[in-house]
């Protein structure tokens, strides 16, 4: 499996939100702004690159028979020191993430991809598929985070310059000032909502391009 | 070599030991990043306190390290609270303490600062789990809602008005969120009854 099919995968085709339909607890939890989904997406992210790096390096040594157990006891182990250490070294940044750091712990992609790539693959590798599957997974939080945000409270990454330090103000825009807001989409069902509707377009997108390549392929072929 | 493990991979006691073994690191690892952990989270925690402490005091009200001039005080519930001093020339000007309200999802902790006679210098919340996005409006990071409690005592709003719009009261409710704002409120009436009730003690004098 090349580099690019695992970027492939993990942004899109088996995308953790949108494919595989994991993660849905710190999902349907932090989406409720674009900027806390990013922050859960960033944090997860450096998580699931270790985690896989720390699977793959040990992928021989551990018996099938006691590999979830051990996958398990890694993965909580890695999030509780990285929790540690941002409290104590970067703490500033550790008050906006603290929130998300512990939610990790509940998220069985890690574990998943521990499991289905990382146990049966060289750490380089790993490492690259826990990135493209940490990045995929911050895209879907921030795509559904932006969409709920814009519908329940009418702007878009506000408190951005929290997460990302003051130069990152401009991120911060108010779509449709006083707007009322639409309190159904910060609260859970708003969540469940946004990723059907969400989840139906990326089918939709899936759908027309397996109709449209070939054709489009023929022209360009003939062409070259 | 690589052969060799994946022969005894299947032997129950590998697998017995291996995790045991695993589960030794992970314990190895846990403690060694609290070790070095510990001080560092201790000094910043205290940064924090201190700066809370500074938000819910004017500038130049105290001149004592409020960190270090503390007492408990057992309040109605049996619970002990403890209580910042604030000082300046060695006479008292304030205290500071936490109060804490269950609201929509789990305690919110809210930090005070009370002068001599009783009227709110400032309150911050410090700790909650409330919905994002919503609840969080509590926040002075978010909202500047909680601004407007400085300057208000017992009397002011007179005491069937401490409660949100709401319920009749004279503090705003968030659209959406009615439970959080009303928990705030309430927290920060019982703080300023309980510094009411244990006032010479919060303030270490004789009565």
């Amino acid at each position: 499996m090349s580099y690019r099919d695992i970027f492939k995968d993990g942004l899109w085709n088996q995308n953790v939100v949108f494919a595989q339909l994991l993660a849905m607890c710190p999902t349907m939890a932090v989406t409720t702004t674009g900027t806390n989904g990013l922050g859960m997406g960033l944090a997860t992210t450096v998580v699931l690159v270790a985690s896989n790096m720390i699977v793959a390096a040990i992928r021989n040594l551990v018996s099938p028979q006691v590999r979830i157990p051990v996958f398990v006891v890694l993965i909580a182990t890695l999030v509780t020191v990285v929790d540690m250490a941002l409290n104590a070294w970067l703490h500033d940044l550790y008050k906006v993430l603290g929130l998300f750091i512990a939610l990790i712990v509940v998220n069985c992609a890690i574990l998943g991809r521990a499991e289905a790539f990382a146990s049966n693959s060289p750490v380089l590798a790993s490492a690259v598929d826990g990135l493209a599957m940490g990045l995929g997974f911050t895209g879907a939080l921030t795509v559904i985070g932006l969409v709920r945000e814009l519908l329940g409270s009418g702007t878009l990454f506000a408190q951005a310059s929290l997460l990302l330090g003051p130069n990152f103000a401009f991120l911060e825009t108010t779509v449709i000032p006083n707007y009322g807001g639409v309190l159904l989409m910060i609260l859970p069902p708003g969540g469940f909502l946004v990723l059907g509707l969400l989840l139906a377009l990326k089918r939709r997108l899936d759908a027309r391009v397996s109709q449209t390549t070939p054709p489009a392929a023929a022209p360009v072929l003939e062409g070259s | 070599m690589m052969l060799d493990i994946a022969q005894v991979r299947d032997r129950l006691s590998y697998q017995g030991v291996s995790l045991g073994i695993f589960a030794l690191l992970a314990s190895a690892a846990l403690g060694l990043a609290n070790e070095s952990t510990r001080d560092a989270i201790a000094a910043a925690e205290a940064r924090d306190l201190a700066a809370s402490l500074a938000q819910v005091l004017p500038a130049g009200s105290a001149d004592n390290d409020l960190l270090k001039d503390t007492t408990e005080i057992v309040g109605a519930g049996g619970t002990a609270t403890t209580v910042y001093r604030a000082r300046k020339g060695g006479i008292a000007t304030g205290a500071v303490f936490r109060v804490s309200e269950r609201g929509y999802a789990g305690d919110i902790i809210v930090l005070m600062g009370v002068d001599t006679r009783g009227r709110l210098l400032g309150a911050r919340v410090v700790k909650h789990a409330e919905t994002p996005g919503l609840g969080d409006k509590i926040e002075a990071a978010k909202t500047k809602w909680i601004l407007d409690f400085a300057g208000k005592s017992l009397g002011d709003p007179p005491a069937g008005k401490w409660g949100v719009k709401k319920d009749g009261g004279a503090f705003d409710q968030f659209a959406g969120a009615t439970i959080t704002p009303r928990a705030v409120v309430k927290a920060v009436k019982g703080g300023l009854e309980f510094f009411a009730a244990h006032r010479d003690e919060i303030l270490g004098e004789k009565g």
